[in-house]
């Protein structure tokens, strides 16, 4: 069991360069941020939904995801339009919903279902450690890498260590209450959990030392760039490009 | 307690990615090419437990945020391990988002900060496991209040209608600051009983270098 996968496969999308796929994420993200009218947005979603496709995402795990963000954009979509002041729109029960909160509360879940697809399309598909190696070539600081790369490798170990602890407190007829003894024993968990790896800490740094380490990784993952990471920037540039046209042109950038 | 992708306006997403490399930049600085993997230890065993431990609490359970134990463990080091946390969180599980990142790692990292300047320096100090159940307490309540007073303040900031979602979210998380003081304090206490080195943390901010 391992709580630290990605999602993984063999389309198109999985086969491409990781870095290219960092930068147009983050420009993706920011450009719909930025965003304000429908028709950008829904052209966002749009790109999402065909990432989400192209990628071949599986269902069970994404509408998860997806319902995780949605669950609070329909607490908004309920909230917003009733205490939101504005023209109201209609009324229901009494109550006016705005027009500027149905507005506000719609435009919120376009962008970020919009986003998440995509983040999720382009670098929910990476293999994590290929993740920091791309950061790396991305001239990320080498320490922010070097933590990243070491929090994936000991999510797992910490994780088993995790469930060893906990079933020798079952094993002991541990169950959670709500009650400070529950706490106190929880508490203890955790803290048993932090002096094992701060011990473990210090063996890896000392066995690291041994083999020379001088607080720098030596990279060994290097992306080769392909044709098809060429037609993917100059892609994502162009879709990028009539985004902004669709969303800053009036008139929609269109003849 | 997370600020969900696409919430924040680009004014206040910028806003807090600016505050939060400069957080990171401070922390990355602060840690020593020798602490990285305690760092990251640390990092990983937070982040398992936030997701694992399930405290009950009435007819539900909350998760530890555990920020205030970040802060008197890690000192500035915090913000760059919960820079990489938040991502993972996003990337792996859609808490919080890629827009978001740099207001949810201000929103909990900032407070971290705050409680390592607080109560480290006290509980490395104190006599007795039950002082340093205390000062661990105030630090897991104090990290989680001010961490619900960004969330709250970039909330409103983000647009003032959001402000219902604040008054929605303030009983339970009073509620919540007491599971997260009491357990924070059973944590010091062990810890301050069975390994106390493990409040100390070099103090050699401004000094590093970013790679």
């Amino acid at each position: 069991m391992s709580c630290s996968t990605h999602f993984a496969g063999h389309t198109i999308v999985h086969r491409l360069d990781p870095r290219p796929r960092i930068v147009a994420t983050l420009v993706f993200a920011i450009l719909v941020a930025l965003s304000r009218h429908y028709p950008a947005l829904c052209a966002g979603l749009a790109v999402g939904a065909l990432l989400a496709l192209l990628a071949r995402l599986p269902a069970p795990p994404l509408a998860k995801r997806l319902l995780r963000v949605n669950g609070f954009m329909l607490v908004l979509l309920l909230l917003l339009p009733v205490t939101s002041p504005g023209d109201p729109m209609f009324t229901i029960l009494h109550l006016p919903f705005s027009r500027e909160g149905v507005h506000m509360a719609t435009v919120i879940t376009l962008k970020a279902n919009a986003i998440v697809l995509a983040f999720t399309a382009l670098l929910g598909t990476v293999e994590l450690a290929a993740l920091g190696h791309a950061f790396h070539h991305l001239r990320v600081p080498g320490k922010l890498v070097h933590l990243f790369l070491f929090t994936l490798r000991y999510l797992d170990v910490l994780h088993h260590a995790y469930l060893g602890l906990l079933r020798a407190m079952k094993a002991r007829a541990f169950r959670p209450r709500m009650n400070l003894h529950t706490y106190r024993s929880y508490g203890s968990l955790m803290a048993m959990l932090l002096v094992r790896s701060l011990e473990r800490a210090e063996r890896v740094m000392d066995a690291m030392k041994c083999r020379g380490f001088k607080g720098r990784f030596l990279t060994y993952r290097h992306f080769a760039f392909h044709r098809r990471d060429a037609v993917f920037c100059l892609v994502s540039t162009l879709v990028l490009i009539l985004f902004v046209c669709i969303e800053w042109i009036p008139g929609g950038g269109l003849p | 307690m997370h600020i969900t992708e696409g919430v924040a306006p680009a004014s206040v997403a910028a806003a807090g990615a600016l505050l939060a490399a400069g957080g990171v930049v401070a922390g990355l600085r602060a840690m020593k090419d020798e602490q990285i993997p305690r760092a990251a230890i640390m990092a990983s065993a937070i982040f398992a437990a936030s997701l694992l431990i399930r405290l009950p609490l009435g007819p539900s359970s909350v998760h530890p945020v555990l920020n205030g134990l970040a802060g008197l463990l890690l000192g500035w080091a915090a913000v760059p391990v919960f820079l990489v946390a938040l991502f993972l969180q996003a990337l792996l599980f859609q808490f919080g988002g890629i827009t978001t990142l740099g207001l949810n790692t201000v929103v909990m990292g900032a407070p971290a900060v705050l409680c390592y300047y607080g109560f480290n320096r006290s509980l490395r100090r104190c006599g007795s496991a039950r002082a340093a159940f205390w000062l661990g307490a105030a630090a897991g309540v104090t990290a989680l209040l001010f961490s619900f007073l960004l969330w709250a303040g970039a909330l409103v900031l983000s647009g003032k209608s959001l402000a219902v979602i604040v008054k929605l979210a303030l009983v339970p998380h009073l509620a919540i600051l007491g599971v997260e003081g009491a357990f924070t304090g059973f944590v010091s206490a062990f810890l301050f009983r069975v390994y106390p080195r493990a409040f100390e943390i070099p103090r050699t901010l401004g000094t590093g270098t970013l790679s």
